[in-house]
């Protein structure tokens, strides 16, 4: 019998990064108390009508140009007809049939192996409101709440085509448009708030066979471990159920996070009936060159060529250069840092963003944009480590009290803590004097051909100095009066 | 001061020759005696129209105020209007008193207009005889054993009545023109996109377009002036530069001034279909227009036959989603009894939409549904295209086209209510204007057996200034339109 194949597509929403809703003048700001941020086009009073915000419009442009995508000259805003409480109007206006981005791509990493997965569209449509259903804070008597703040919410739903063959994959890809979407400034990516959702499409078919398996989408995956959980207990239980004979129902599952299983919602039988039409109260979309052009000229370098001039540029790695460029946030207080200590500390200031800055920024669950150690603050503090003036050891310390704002720069805080190194000749002479004089056994142990015994003496000689001896040039004075 | 045109009450008005109060008093008082007879008005609110008046005399007396300062307007109960029930002639929003103005509310009241009251109409303007309101039928002021026609019925009724100087209706298929037609009245329906939807409660929202009715072309100038104009709030709107739509009705000494005017007439317009007794007005009148100077030319609309069905496809399918909003859920009417969301759906459409509404919720479904969607809304959308364009073509040969507005004069209450098909067909002539997005205009142009025929005269995009001229040439030559019905003189 052939091994399995798992064949995976990627539905997302992602909600846009606008002031406003995508037909109507509400704010989108997240959190306000239940309706408060619903106006009457957004309850669908009698009689309202919906207006386009163009800047959800400038959002798709970026996305489509960020994945290289074809930008549909003529888009359409189409009706998705059904009925639920939180859908004010009976129906939500989408992009059906045309469109605003076509095509396009992008490249993930899994382990070592770069990947392409196709996307086949990204269209423009409004969100749906909340229904508030008995719990926590919340008590409407066995009755449901409606709050329509997030009603008429611009999201851009992006559907790739079914190229992923892992739940790693499936991770790496969200991960990656995640990023994206940050990077390129259209999305915040708060997974909490659902600004992020994914839905997947997973089916599997024997390794071989042309034709896909019959498919079940889990919906709602609001984080990337319940989204690896999910496809790989949805990958084990198709085919679980096609080895045992029995065969996959086309059905749209849930994730339940508690008992690690999805679970079927609804089957292909009660799919509805959408009626999608145009929408008559919305002109088509048109999108011509110069507005294409127009946003063009405000797109941010992205990921994959920022990662390639920083390993050109700066001789990182292509691994550090990858780390670096996490984000767009992150990218920038790096090249920050490399202005201030200067370009010949490059890979220095790399070594300290990844590895003491996102240390601390973790620990303490800091935002890189809120690093409480500026980028000017880092990279003065990377060239004091350079030019000699303090040890790497000395320079943590000084990162901490950088971090605490007990100073402005690193200067000052190494000034006033008297932390520079020691690298006077005389005084160094005079104390490497003193500790060979203080410690005649070890000299004697040193002298038997014990190299143990050079070690401690350095050893002693730092201390001495509160670690601010140079250790190299106390190593080489010690050489130099023991020979 | 009910013959007086609504320039003449103006001027009586800046004049101090009567105040608005005076004068909104007087409708009141009308509208107190004779609308029991009618049911044109669903709401009348005293209080506020006279405070509106007092309002509009404050400013009168300053010397300031506009062409409609102080005049009172009667609104079809379609557009939204801020404190007022909004009810659409239906059940669904008989409790729905509007927070919001409608852009054509709006304008009316930044024009100074004073508002009288809202008018009965077909429930979601779904109708040709008014019949379909909740709020019980209007009856035709020239004889109150038939319809005014719909759905703008009360409208109409008002007007003709003298119930009000003037009133707003909103024409999809017909809705203005034919129950102008039907009552004796000038109705115009703008271009698509001239006048502002926002408030406008949606039937067919690529067909809907508002616009006035009154008693003769040059009143319905001045409410265009005051109804048309660019609304960002609604996209379909079309941003063009305004003008005065009664530029053209300046006086003249010309015997023949429409000398150079073509008039096409479609051979489409005058075969079967229409009363012989209708006809004979439209030839007549069609004789006037040559005696005014205009030359006639006959032209064809081949794809007009088909209009009706087309449009029983196209306006179904965009109200069946337009009224999915009516749910009972956050505004309306709610069931009073329910054990679950279905049921709260299904009974409070089942018992807040009456009998029409549901049968173009249903014909709008199923047109839009899963395999039909194709042979129904996509086919009827191409034959939209070719009527548009044998308009296109047609205007090639001539400046207006013309012929009736209406295949009868108003029938008896009741006669059509049974039978959809034959209601469907009183728009014959009309649909076609909609489905194109052209204007049209209809106007008094005699009467048979007592009661009035309307003559329909339909322009090329964005001609409302020209429609209303040729209008009202006739109307000076053949003053029909000053007739009104008997038993409304006090």
């Amino acid at each position: 019998m052939k091994e399995w194949e798992v064949v995976i597509g990627i539905e997302t929403h992602a909600q846009l990064s606008t002031q406003s809703k995508i037909f109507s003048g509400s704010s989108t700001a997240f959190g306000a108390a239940p309706n408060l941020q619903a106006n009457a086009v957004d309850i669908a009073l009698p009689g309202v009508l919906p207006v386009l915000n163009r800047v959800a419009v400038d959002c798709a442009i970026r996305f489509g140009l960020a994945v290289d995508a074809e930008i549909a000259a003529r888009s359409v805003f189409a009706r998705k007809n059904y009925f639920y409480p939180d859908l004010p109007k009976g129906y939500q206006i989408s992009q059906y049939e045309l469109p605003v981005v076509l095509g396009g791509e992008l490249k993930i990493h899994v382990g070592d192996i770069e990947k392409t997965v196709h996307l086949t569209r990204a269209h423009l449509e409004e969100d749906a409101g909340k229904s508030l259903h008995e719990q926590s804070g919340h008590h409407f008597q066995g009755r449901s709440g409606i709050d329509l703040n997030r009603a008429g919410t611009p999201l851009l739903e992006i559907v790739t085509e079914p190229d992923m063959r892992s739940a790693a994959e499936a991770v790496a890809y969200a991960r990656a448009l995640h990023a994206l979407l940050r990077w390129i400034g259209i999305c915040d990516g708060n997974m909490q708030e659902g600004s992020f959702r994914c839905d997947a499409n997973v089916s599997v078919r024997r390794v071989g066979q042309a034709q896909l398996g019959t498919r079940r989408e889990i919906k709602n995956l609001n984080s990337f471990r319940f989204m690896q959980q999910a496809i790989e207990y949805e990958v084990q239980w198709q085919i679980a159920t096609l080895e045992d004979g029995g065969c996959i129902e086309q059905a749209t599952v849930l994730f339940d996070p508690g008992s690690g299983e999805t679970r079927a919602m609804r089957t292909k039988e009660d799919a509805h009936d959408y009626r999608y039409f145009p929408d008559p109260d919305l002109l088509p979309l048109l999108i011509d060159r110069q507005w294409v052009e127009q946003i063009r000229t405000q797109m941010p370098e992205l990921p994959t060529a920022r990662r390639e001039r920083l390993v050109a540029e700066y001789g990182l790695s292509p691994y550090d250069a990858k780390v670096l460029t996490a984000s767009l946030e992150l990218a920038t207080y790096y090249e920050a840092t490399v202005a201030t200590a200067g370009r010949s500390n490059a890979k220095a200031c790399a070594n300290w963003v990844t590895v003491e800055l996102a240390a601390r920024l973790n620990k303490e669950d800091h935002e890189v944009g809120g690093s409480p150690v500026s980028a000017r603050q880092l990279g003065e503090l990377v060239a004091r480590i350079a030019d000699g003036t303090i040890s790497t050891n000395i320079a943590r310390k000084v990162f901490d009290a950088l971090w605490n704002g007990d100073a402005d720069s690193a200067d000052e805080i190494i000034a006033k803590q008297g932390w520079h190194q020691i690298t006077d000749h005389d005084a160094l002479e005079t104390l490497i004097d003193e500790v060979l004089a203080g410690n005649p056994g070890m000299v004697t142990e040193f002298r038997a051909g014990k190299e143990k015994a050079f070690n401690a003496l350095v050893g002693q000689a730092m201390k001495a100095t509160r670690g601010q001896a140079n250790p190299q040039r106390v190593s080489d004075l010690l050489r130099k009066k023991l020979a | 001061m009910i013959e007086h045109s609504l320039q003449a009450i103006a001027r009586a008005l800046a004049n101090r020759e009567i105040s608005s109060v005076e004068l909104t008093q007087h409708y009141l008082d009308r509208i107190d005696r004779h609308n029991p007879r009618l049911n044109a008005y669903l709401s009348v609110d005293a209080a506020s129209s006279l405070a509106q008046a007092s309002a509009a005399d404050a400013q009168l007396a300053k010397g300031e105020g506009g062409p409609l300062t102080g005049i009172p307007i009667a609104h079809k109960d379609i557009f939204c209007a801020k404190g007022w029930l909004t009810t659409c002639g239906s059940r669904m929003l008989s409790n729905f008193v509007s927070p919001y103005d409608a852009a054509v509310i709006s304008r009316f009241k930044a024009a100074g207009a004073v508002m009288l009251g809202k008018t009965n109409m077909d429930e979601f303007a779904m109708g040709s005889s008014n019949e379909t309101s909740f709020f019980g039928p209007v009856n035709n002021p020239w004889d109150t054993s038939r319809v005014p026609g719909g759905s703008s019925g009360g409208s109409a009724a008002a007007v003709a009545a003298r119930l009000t100087p003037a009133a707003t209706g909103t024409d999809t298929g017909g809705s203005i023109r034919q129950p102008a037609a039907l009552c004796n009245l000038t109705g115009l329906k703008p271009t698509y996109g001239v006048v502002s939807r926002y408030g406008m409660i949606a039937f067919a929202s690529s067909l809907d377009q508002a616009g006035p009715l009154g008693r003769s072309a040059a009143d319905c100038a001045t409410l265009l002036n005051v109804m048309a104009g660019f609304d960002e709030r609604d996209s379909t709107s079309l941003d063009r530069t305004p003008e005065d739509y009664s530029r053209e009705l300046a006086v003249t000494t010309n015997a023949k001034p429409l000398a150079g005017l073509r008039i096409g007439l479609p051979e489409q317009f005058f075969g079967e279909g229409c009363s012989p007794e209708v006809m004979q007005l439209v030839e007549s009148a069609i004789t006037e227009y040559r005696k005014l100077g205009a030359e006639t030319v006959t032209i064809s609309l081949p794809s007009m036959t088909l209009s009706v069905a087309a449009y029983y496809v196209i306006a179904p399918a965009e109200a069946s989603s337009n009224l999915a909003r009516f749910d009972g859920v956050r505004y309306g009417y709610r069931a009073p009894e329910y054990q679950d969301l279905n049921e709260l759906y299904c009974r409070s459409r089942a018992q807040g939409f009456g009998a029409e509404v549901k049968r173009r919720i249903l014909i709008g479904t199923y047109v839009l549904s899963h395999g039909y969607y194709d042979a129904y809304y996509l086919q009827a959308q191409r034959i939209r295209r070719l009527i548009a364009n044998d308009f296109t073509r047609a205007f090639q040969q001539c400046d207006v086209i013309v012929g009736p507005t209406s295949p009868s004069t108003a029938f008896k209450l009741g006669e059509k209510a049974s039978d959809p098909v034959q209601m469907y067909l009183s728009d014959i002539y009309t649909i076609a204007v909609n489905l194109a997005g052209l204007p049209g205009i209809s106007i008094p142009c005699g009467f048979a057996g007592g009661l009035p025929a309307g003559l329909q005269l339909i322009g090329d995009y964005f001609t409302e200034a020209r429609l209303l001229n040729v209008a009202h040439r006739y109307q000076q030559a053949n003053p029909w339109h000053l007739q009104r019905p008997t038993g409304f003189d006090d």
